[in-house]
């Protein structure tokens, strides 16, 4: 057992796998911040898109029209490379925040989940039933208390899943962060590769934590669908 | 910031280059969803016949791939890729060196990606027939070939065709990853060009605005073939 244990420890695999394991904190930080906020900017967002008035509406759909057709990768390059290069903005404050790898990846990645994510609540809130959002006025709900009381919670209960599947896109979608020199799991995997030559190990350890990691984030939408939704619960079983 | 004389065609601008990079993309976006469909097809078979070991390869293909950041995979296919391939020429008997090419690797990697997506929506497309319609086939006597291609595949391909539509979309961004394998596709286009004449505003500007055409295009392709496909519904 001590034999294989030694052995094991020895390993490439292993030791890549600690190595990898250094870069999930920057990982995380990238959801941390961009999940928060790209989740009440989307809430914002859909609701702007399915306002009446099309001053607001037809500028969101712009937007997510936009976003929605050109690649991820894209759009970090164009706020990480473009924007550095407009005198502009490298004369502005903002350019403490954007010479930053790391502020431009949370920037990209809140601007592509809110495109995605306001589309995704744009169903729910429209699958609301006129009924039901009638009767919330007639009982004299103000605008406040009907989203608050009767359209968000329906809308939110109905696209957990659908909104659980675009948070396991934007646990992938960091990986890309690493192609802007920001060392998360992926660019801490391709610096193993350059330097042990060996990249189906390197590539494997990151990806088992990635894995992981979705597995995590499944888990955590199954229970917000179980605890929210306890009149399907009999279905379930 | 903006400068529109470097995209004039010939050897002042860039424009040809960006021609080329955006026929490359088509084609590798062709290219690697009809291999994705190819597997997908074969990861359905093996996800619904009854066999429980070619069930839990498909499931743990698909939940391997779907669970890893595309980048990850292109990495693993390409810098990996050539060693499998060597590994498997060697049992044949051939010790020299092997090197596929950047548009085989890429096209390989990215088929992987969409293969996973496409058997999702093929898998609800077969389930979503009813199946009724094979037993009154078998009634007519009709033989599995024909079973399969004049009443299953016509309404496979009915129900599969927006899911299709959302793959290809998926299938065509991704292909902006490639870039890394150093094909020239439109994204590394954009990273030489950018880098030569050190404005790369104006070429990222402009592989948004091919990208968003490529997909608004082909969206609107698939919107029809939707419409012709459903002729007899709506």
């Amino acid at each position: 057992m001590q034999i294989f244990l030694d052995y094991f420890e020895q390993s490439l695999l292993f030791r890549n796998f600690v190595e990898v394991l250094s870069g999930l904190d920057n990982t995380l930080l990238l959801l941390i911040i961009s999940l928060p906020i790209g989740f009440v900017l989307s809430l914002v967002f859909a609701l702007g898109r399915v306002s009446e008035n099309k001053i607001i509406s037809k500028p969101i759909a712009g937007y997510i029209f936009v976003i929605r057709g050109t690649p991820l990768l894209v759009q970090i390059y164009l706020i990480y490379f473009g924007l550095g290069s407009i005198e502009f903005i490298r004369e502005s404050f903002l350019w403490i925040l954007l010479k930053e790898p790391f502020w431009c990846g949370v920037l990209a990645l809140t601007i592509n989940t809110v495109a995605y994510g306001s589309e995704i609540f744009r169903g729910g809130i429209q699958s609301v039933t006129k009924g039901q959002i009638e009767s919330g006025l007639s009982l004299g709900f103000n605008k406040i208390t009907l989203l608050r009381k009767i359209i968000f919670p329906i809308a939110l209960r109905k696209v957990l899943p659908s909104y659980g599947n675009e948070l396991i896109l934007m646990v992938k979608a960091t990986s890309l962060v690493s192609l802007t020199t920001y060392m998360e799991m992926t660019g801490i995997a391709r610096k193993i590769m350059a330097k042990t030559f060996a990249p189906v190990e390197a590539f494997i350890a990151a990806g088992i934590l990635y894995l992981f990691l979705n597995f995590l984030m499944v888990q955590f939408v199954k229970y917000l669908e179980w605890k929210y939704n306890p009149h399907l619960r009999v279905e379930q079983n | 910031m903006f400068k529109f004389e470097k995209l004039v065609f010939g050897d002042l601008g860039w424009g040809d280059e960006f021609l080329f990079a955006t026929l490359m993309t088509i084609t590798v976006s062709i290219l690697s969803m009809g291999l994705g469909l190819c597997l997908a097809i074969v990861t359905v078979w093996a996800k619904l016949i009854t066999n429980k070991i070619t069930r839990l390869i498909a499931n743990f293909y698909t939940t391997v791939v779907r669970g890893v950041p595309e980048l990850l995979v292109i990495y693993l296919i390409f810098f990996g890729g050539n060693t499998v391939v060597m590994s498997i020429a060697k049992l044949f008997g051939y010790n020299g060196y092997i090197e596929l090419n950047a548009l085989t690797i890429g096209t390989i990697a990215i088929a992987f990606i969409s293969a996973t997506y496409s058997s999702e929506v093929l898998r609800a497309a077969y389930l979503a027939v009813n199946k009724g319609q094979i037993e009154a086939a078998k009634a007519l006597g009709l033989n599995k070939f024909q079973i399969f291609f004049k009443v299953m595949g016509p309404q496979i391909l009915r129900h599969a065709l927006p899911g299709i539509g959302n793959v290809w979309q998926i299938t065509l961004k991704d292909t902006s990853l490639i870039s890394v394998t150093g094909l020239v596709e439109i994204m590394r286009q954009t990273r030489i060009a950018s880098n030569v004449e050190h404005s790369p505003l104006t070429f990222l500007v402009t592989a948004a605005l091919l990208y968003l055409f490529l997909t608004t295009f082909s969206g609107k392709f698939f919107k029809v073939l939707e419409l012709n496909y459903s002729k007899g519904y709506n």
